[in-house]
């Protein structure tokens, strides 16, 4: 028997390794040095804290008397600090490396919301149809009407004002991942239930109503596992913009506080020094959250190019 | 019918119709005709006052061109069209106005075969999750190994190799996916069988074999058949009574084999002479004029009188209602009826 | 001399993992106003064959050998200019859906003017006059009108004429039909195919007909080709292979309609499925289907014979014949 299993896993492990993904991926030189870089990335922030040489959240370990010593290789730049220090003298490096890890956790939360919210209201207005689909959607073009940052920007400051900064400020990753992530489910509702439409009119969804199946039943089991394609195209695209939404909201001071920089907070606390010279307090962040933008951007372009039937069967 | 004494009706459709609104959204019912705004909902006559009962053991072929509804009727019957008007019992109990859950013992009993074998098994699941999936949903508290058991059984008796069933569906070919979607019908122990157009996807050894599976299921579980298909090869060979479908209304329903050697209907005669034989003994074919009207906006009377060579006046102005004819038949034609030639 | 002759002729498509042959040696001939089936089922390589003789093979598909003669030029070797002359021109094509030959933003008139122009030297007008010939000719009621009209406009069997029509607009000597009437309605199919039949027969065109159905090529055709898994492995006239046919498979092929059986009866059935081009077994292709298979099919791929009245690619036939000829008889 327990040969038998591991036939079957073997199998499909063969099976991923001869599928279309896969070749395809080992095909296309963009694709690897985009998921290298972006896997560097990813493994570098979840081992931050043993990776980085100072514990940015913690005000005992820097000292303002290293205040914006400019990165290693510069002629007035401290070998302890490679990648220089900001205004605080905090360490830019270990900065970056919680920074990014606090965007990305960010990204992916929102995403994961955002995916819940869009992929089950999707779902049903596909699915029923008539009435239903016709509020759902009606609802998602109004929320679409309002640009994401508008809203998070109204939402922020108004509980920023209600609550005082402190409180905010503590609640400030929650606020951030419910704000990304309700205000951009239209994206993936919109998607899945077009999907759903056309998944509707194949013969398996009336094969399994011939059998008497239940709608929850259809919904999840049949029509969503062949939706997931497209599901999985935009939710690259998705954590793509949920970073630089983030960013956006941390640059204009309502996202991330300071003692807990994330990317987006890191580029706009250096930025009131650009003009005294401290360049690398912006700029590095800077290019590392473009890089990362770009990476998880060039692999969902690769992703579509791959899983779109229309382009790939053409 | 001389058999309606001997054979219980399973299925009986009385005055069945189907529309399909084409216009679905308030405003797109809206409209300006001679400088007026008026409301019109235009709508799709698929399925016209049909009246046709099933009886338990037979195969009805229901033969007609595309558009004439027949694929309609065969997904009312299977409950997944709700009719616009009229009744479908089956034993005599109604069926069409059940609720979901009610309706899940008759759904058991009837089954349906689709067309098109790449598009009707989900490609996520493996044929043994596909083939699980009915037996659990409709016998709850059954075993996993009851389970496999009926699964294994059906798959053989499909001609398909059970230790095939981890296998997802797109590494079979046409005829394959075909019987597995027969085996899946089957692990429900149906009584009555819906195929619409289960072998027109198919190659031509392919629709042999399929054909031969689906006689055999016939025989061995004593399966009552709703055969939906076009070509009329077919119905000779596999159909006991034959029903003439054009554009959403039954034109003739005889005995195969009466059908066969004596159409009555113009349309039928037609559709006869046109299906290419093989050997060169064909009667000439009876060429039609014009093409099949859209079902939008049926004519009066007889459906066929834009294409009919026999239509007079009559036939403009009066639907014909299906008459008795000596051998059995029932034929809807004012011409046949007045005995014009 | 034929219009048209291929002489072993090789399709290979490159694939990622391997090279598939398309079509293995392919050969056959053509004369000035003969009408030729192609059967089999899908994936045996007869609509690549259509598409080779114009040499519209795409990538990753390319003609790896043979020849593909044409009044005597070779096709295959024919450089890119000279085969735009050809095609359209000389050789029309009509392909298997209606609904999508014909371009749905141009109206009918632009299509077929522009099909003119593109090889002939002609005003407006004169080609919009030989396009109204032409829509007469297939019996198209009101052909002035339908110039003005776009393709959704028209019904199924209509856009099917009009394509009969455009491919007869430069009197081309030779047709490739691709199931032309395989999206119709039976009705319509008779209709469309008497059509083809009477204007090949009166304009002295050759026509190539693929098609899966043994009753169409049995009523159009004059010499049928019958091919599977890319060979081509019986022809010869077309009355002589539905009547008679040699190779296990045309036998099995028509065999299994259901005419030919009682109704009720089981049909007699081909076993298994037509191998698919990647992975065609040794020896004869048909040999894991083939109830008189030997050893010597299973190892060895027959050559294509002539048997006088037919050519056959079957080490088996000779001794098939002879075990058949008293059975005949006796029938």
């Amino acid at each position: 028997m327990s040969s038998f299993v591991a036939q079957a896993q073997q199998s499909r492990w063969a099976r991923i390794k001869g599928s279309n993904l896969v070749y395809d991926f080992m095909h296309n030189p963009v694709a690897i040095v985009s998921f290298i870089i972006f896997a560097t990335i990813v493994i570098a922030t979840m081992f931050s804290p043993l990776i980085a040489p100072f514990d940015p959240y913690d005000p005992t370990q820097y000292d303002i008397m290293d205040s914006e010593l400019p990165p290693s290789w510069e002629l007035a730049g401290d070998s302890k600090f490679l990648l220089g220090t900001d205004a605080q003298g905090r360490d830019l490096w270990s900065a970056i490396l919680y920074g990014t890890r606090v965007s990305i956790l960010i990204g992916i939360c929102a995403v994961a919301l955002q995916a819940f919210l869009g992929i089950s209201i999707g779902l049903i207005a596909g699915y029923i149809g008539g009435r239903v689909d016709s509020l759902l959607m009606r609802l998602a073009d109004i929320q679409l009407s309002f640009s994401t940052l508008m809203v998070a920007i109204i939402f922020l400051a108004v509980t920023q004002a209600m609550f005082g900064t402190e409180a905010f400020n503590r609640y400030a990753l929650y606020m951030l991942i419910g704000v990304i992530g309700i205000a951009e489910w239209p994206q993936y509702a919109r998607t899945v239930r077009a999907t759903v439409l056309a998944e509707k009119k194949k013969e398996y969804v009336d094969a399994a109503r011939a059998l008497g199946f239940g709608p929850l039943r259809i919904m999840l089991r049949h029509i969503l596992p062949n939706s997931i394609s497209p599901i999985f195209v935009i939710s690259t695209v998705q954590v793509a913009n949920a970073i630089i939404s983030e960013a956006s909201l941390s640059f204009l001071g309502l996202g991330m506080p300071v003692s807990q920089p994330s990317l987006g907070s890191l580029i706009s606390s250096g930025f009131d020094y650009i003009f005294s010279g401290s360049w690398w307090i912006t700029a590095i962040p800077g290019i590392v959250l473009v890089v990362l933008v770009l990476v998880i951007n060039l692999l969902g372009d690769w992703l579509r190019d791959v899983l779109n039937p229309k382009l790939y069967k053409g | 019918m001389k058999d309606d004494v001997l054979a219980p009706n399973l299925i009986e459709m009385k005055n069945l119709e189907k529309r399909f609104a084409l216009d679905d959204g308030f405003l797109e019912t809206v409209k300006i005709r001679k400088g007026r705004i008026v409301r019109e909902k235009r709508e799709v006559h698929a399925v016209n006052n049909v009246n046709l009962t099933i009886q338990k053991g037979e195969a009805l072929c229901v033969v007609g061109e595309s558009g004439c509804g027949k694929s309609t009727l065969a997904r009312l019957v299977a409950g997944l069209l709700t009719p616009s008007n009229g009744e479908i019992h089956y034993e005599g109990t109604r069926i069409d106005t059940l609720s979901g859950r009610k309706m899940l013992p008759y759904r058991k009993k009837m089954q349906m075969i689709f067309q098109n074998p790449y598009a009707s098994l989900n490609a996520r699941m493996t044929i043994c999750q596909a083939l699980e999936e009915p037996v659990r949903v409709h016998n709850a508290g059954i075993s996993g190994a009851e389970v496999r058991d009926k699964v294994a059984e059906v798959m053989r008796s499909v001609g398909v190799d059970p230790s095939w069933a981890s296998r997802y569906p797109h590494e079979f070919s046409g005829g394959q996916r075909q019987r597995i979607a027969i085996a899946r019908a089957l692990t429900v122990d149906p009584e009555f069988m819906i195929a619409d157009e289960p072998i027109s996807a198919l190659d031509v050894s392919i629709q042999a074999q399929v054909l031969n599976l689906m006689l055999e299921a016939k025989e061995q579980r004593g399966l009552t058949y709703l055969f939906i298909t076009h070509d009329l090869s077919v119905v000779q060979h596999f159909g006991t009574r034959v029903a003439v479908f054009y554009l959403g209304s039954l034109c003739e329903l005889a005995d195969t084999a009466t059908l066969f050697a004596n159409p009555k209907h113009p349309y039928t005669k037609a559709l006869l002479s046109a299906v290419p034989q093989l050997k060169d003994d064909s009667p000439q074919h009876i060429r039609l004029k014009g093409e099949i009207p859209t079902p939008i906006n049926l004519p009066i009377g007889c459906p066929f009188q834009s294409r009919c060579a026999q239509a007079n006046a009559r036939c403009l102005a009066e639907q014909p209602v299906s008459m008795l004819q000596p051998d059995g038949a029932l034929v809807a034609c004012h011409a046949v009826e007045e005995g014009r030639e | 001399m034929s219009l048209l002759s291929v002489r072993d002729l090789v399709v290979k498509f490159a694939m990622r993992k391997q090279t598939i042959t398309a079509l293995n040696q392919i050969s056959f001939e053509l004369a000035r106003g003969e009408r030729l089936g192609i059967v089999g089922e899908s994936g045996a390589g007869k609509s690549i064959t259509g598409f080779s003789i114009l040499n519209l093979i795409s990538q990753p598909g390319y003609i790896a050998s043979g020849n593909i003669l044409f009044e005597g030029q070779d096709m295959a070797t024919m450089s890119a200019a000279d085969l735009r002359t050809i095609r359209g021109n000389r050789i029309a094509m009509i392909f298997q859906d209606p609904m999508v030959t014909l371009n749905p933003v141009l109206t009918i008139g632009q299509q077929m003017v522009e099909t003119l122009q593109a090889h002939r030297n002609l005003s407006r007008a004169d080609a919009e006059k030989i396009a109204i010939i032409k829509l007469r000719e297939v019996y198209i009621p009101a052909p002035e009108d339908r110039l003005k009209q776009y393709p959704h406009e028209l019904s199924g069997g209509m856009r099917q004429r009009i394509i009969i029509a455009i491919a007869l607009l430069l009197d081309p000597q030779l047709i490739i039909a691709d199931e032309p009437t395989t999206a119709l309605d039976v009705t319509i199919q008779a209709d469309i195919m008497e059509l083809l039949l009477d204007l090949c027969q009166s304009n002295k065109v050759s026509l190539i007909l693929i098609t899966h159905d043994l009753g169409v090529v049995s009523q159009m055709t004059e010499k049928t080709l019958v091919m599977y898994a890319g060979k081509i492995i019986e022809a010869g006239p077309t009355r002589e292979i539905v009547n008679d046919p040699q190779h296990p498979y045309t036998q099995g092929l028509i065999k299994a309609l259901p005419q030919q059986t009682a109704p009720g009866e089981r049909l007699s059935q081909i076993p298994g499925n037509m191998p698919p081009l990647s992975d065609v077994p040794d020896g004869c292709a048909f040999h894991p289907r083939c109830e008189y298979a030997t050893d010597l099919c299973r190892s060895t791929t027959p050559e294509i014979e002539d048997l006088g009245r037919v050519k056959v690619a079957c080490h088996e036939v000779q001794r098939l014949n002879q075990r058949a000829t008293p059975k005949e008889d006796s029938a």
